[in-house]
């Protein structure tokens, strides 16, 4: 019985692959450090990341799959949910103790997982892009607060690079206390910690902060919203499918109506 | 707040919003020039009405004024509505200002048309230019030709937009003589010829030379009124497929209509014919993705389709010879056409039966929907059901569980419902 633990990185992740190969040991737990329990039976091993050692493993993985493949690793390790170290790392060795390649082998439960995964990380992403609303701040920031379902925040910024070049932005994940700012030339990923704040205020401004024009165009957006529905073909069911009601908090044309 | 743009964007909104068209993806438009937006990659819906439909685009007339008289249409001349009409630049301001704010992808401009077509047609392109020149504006534009304006502002047009279409509304040129006698089927027909000769030519030409200007990288696309005229559902799917092939259109939208009229020349219906509407783009869904022809789907015999049941489920009922499909060796072709089975799940049965055989617990892993396809496949010759229904038993299986009793009444119900409604 192997216990294994690591910092909470991806490359910790894949250094405790490493690890576990070099020692021939496989992990019955793998777990970040500062969640693990000490454990009565079996050996606990505190993996160290090693940029090195990590590299090897990646770049095992990707003689062997195709970039789609490789990315639903990574969305897999930003899906954070329960048990995802051990299907990375069940992934991973099904991977290289396989002499052909495994990709496509739905009859694999956990390939099959790991697909429907990425699908779900996929969509809290596309979602992102798309229910994120901007405010103008009066020193011409375009700021939003997010909190996604899962850890999409490192997914989007290249979006947004894309797309918004030209205008300083900020997007500021409030359930993981971190954020991402763009100053025109690059972005960088930041740690806003405001002890004198609640984490629920966290990363909210106040109305003073605002650019004059910011509420007129948020409620011109409303007034389009409200005149673009048509009342005769009202299908609520429809409605809420495609926004369910907890992304409602980002999304502007959903507050009450301002005057 | 008092703001003249408030007003202006309540009403032409309002008259905008029966076109139906959102897509906003395909421009393949990249910002290359540090500039405002980027529209190169899949489209975004960023929000959703109430009625269920995508909001992408900026969708407004330029102005609700119009010398025409379209029975169908809200902004015709003889409607008692308020007129107005926006400037260039509140456009352009809120385009700008919606896309930073991510509201949108970009713009849909259409326009009542005012004293003549290339009139009209010179202002949407003035619109668009402003964006892509002034504002560096790499967003999706989508505008709307104006039947009878020049070739020349069409071409224009195509530079700056990423989509253009032409509405031909009625899906005959009888109903369009009767509710649009100002209209006529060849003058709708030509830009749209045109367009589509452009966008070939700018292909050809982007193969010789690299720098060749993008011509509406995103295409051409129309839409089609059901239900305000007498149609069946086969002279409508027939004209789109003609659409498709003959003009290469990369949509055919289609519109249920919502009765904006009381005009006598229009069917008198009371609601939308949503379920129709859904069905016949079930139905375009199946000749654009799914390998049907259109003759597959709607005959002579059956030229309306069936609103109980899905027109692919429709053709698996009346072609029970091809099936059971073996899902461990048919071609990929033949179990798209299996119902509950879709582009999705096919593929990955096509991938996975590679490395072992399938049993029905994989296709219920990989989201096939059992409850419709065990009637029409075997796994390894097994299959789920043991006895032989025939396609009018099946039909009521699916549609009201099995065992049902009651559903000779339930039909009849629903068949009121569908009166009354």
């Amino acid at each position: 019985m192997y216990s294994y633990t690591y910092d909470g990185s991806f490359e910790g992740l894949l250094t405790v692959v490493f690890e576990a190969y070099e020692r021939k040991a496989w992990p019955t737990t793998i777990e970040p450090e500062q969640l693990a329990q000490p454990s009565m039976f079996g050996e606990t091993v505190q993996v160290v990341t090693d940029e090195g050692k990590a590299n090897r493993v990646w770049q095992g993985l990707k003689r062997r799959l195709s970039a789609t493949a490789l990315e639903s690793l990574y969305y897999t390790y930003l899906w954070e949910q329960t048990g995802f170290e051990r299907l990375i790392f069940d992934y991973a060795r099904l991977v290289f103790d396989s002499p052909e390649s495994v990709e496509g082998n739905y009859t694999a439960p956990f390939i099959l997982q790991v697909q429907q995964i990425h699908k779900q990380v996929h969509r809290e992403k596309h979602r992102m892009e798309a229910f994120v609303r901007f405010q103008k701040t009066a020193d011409g920031l375009y700021y939003a607060s997010i909190s996604p379902d899962f850890n999409v925040l490192p997914l989007i910024v290249r979006h947004f690079e894309r797309r918004y070049a030209d205008q300083r932005w900020a997007i500021y994940d409030a359930s993981r206390r971190y954020g991402a700012y763009y100053d025109l030339k690059q972005t960088s990923f930041v740690q806003l910690e405001n002890p004198g704040v609640t984490p629920k205020q966290q990363g909210k401004l106040s109305a003073d902060q605002y650019d004059e024009n910011e509420t007129r165009y948020q409620m011109l957006w409303q007034v389009y919203f409200d005149h673009v529905n048509i009342p005769e073909r009202k299908n609520p069911k429809l409605h809420l499918r495609h926004i369910p009601k907890r992304y409602w908090k980002y999304l502007s044309e959903k507050q009450p109506r301002l005057k | 707040m008092n703001d003249k743009v408030i007003g202006k964007l309540k009403i032409l909104a309002d008259a905008a919003k029966y076109d139906v068209s959102c897509s906003s993806s395909g421009g393949k438009r990249k910002n290359d020039n540090k500039g405002l937006g980027n529209a190169e990659g899949m489209g975004i819906c960023h929000s959703y009405t109430e009625d269920g439909r995508c909001v992408s685009l900026l969708k407004i007339l330029l102005t609700n004024f119009c010398i025409y008289d379209c029975a169908y249409c809200v902004t015709r001349k003889s409607n008692d509505v308020q007129r107005t009409a926006f400037t260039v630049q509140e456009v352009v301001d809120l385009t700008i200002n919606f896309y930073r704010r991510n509201y949108i992808e970009g713009l849909f401009l259409s326009s009542g048309i005012f004293k003549n077509a290339d009139y009209t047609m010179e202002r949407l392109v003035r619109v668009a230019k402003k964006l892509r020149q002034e504002e560096k504006f790499n967003g999706y534009i989508h505008l709307k030709t104006i039947p009878g304006a020049s070739e020349e502002l069409i071409k224009e047009a195509g530079l700056y937009a990423d989509r253009l279409s032409v509405n031909i509304e009625l899906p005959s040129e009888q109903s369009l003589q009767s509710l649009a006698p100002e209209k006529n089927y060849s003058e709708i027909l030509l830009p749209m010829g045109s367009i589509k000769d452009q966008l070939v030519q700018a292909k050809e030409e982007s193969k010789l030379f690299k720098a060749t200007p993008k011509f509406a990288p995103a295409g051409q696309s129309t839409q089609l009124i059901v239900g305000a005229t007498a149609e069946s559902d086969r002279q409508i799917l027939q004209l789109s497929d003609q659409l498709y092939k003959g003009y290469s259109l990369k949509r055919v939208y289609y519109s249920g209509y919502v009765p904006v009229s009381t005009d006598s020349r229009l069917s008198i219906i009371t609601e939308p014919p949503i379920i129709r509407e859904n069905r016949i783009y079930q139905a375009d869904w199946l000749m654009r993705f799914y390998g049907f022809d259109v003759k597959e789907i709607l005959g002579e015999a059956n030229p309306n389709l069936d609103l109980d049941i899905d027109p692919k489920l429709g053709w698996a009922l009346r072609n029970r010879h091809f099936f059971p499909v073996e899902i461990n060796t048919a071609d990929y072709e033949m179990i798209l056409r299996v119902p509950g089975i879709g582009v999705k799940s096919a593929k990955k049965i096509v991938s996975a039966r590679r490395f072992a055989p399938l049993h029905f617990d994989h296709l219920r892993q990989m989201g096939v929907v059992l409850k419709r396809a065990k009637y029409f496949i075997t796994c390894q010759t097994k299959s789920l059901q043991r006895q032989d229904f025939d396609s009018e038993q099946l039909r009521r299986r699916i549609l009201f569980g099995e065992g049902s009793v009651r559903s000779a009444l339930l039909t009849q119900q629903l068949d009121l419902f569908r009166q009354v409604g």
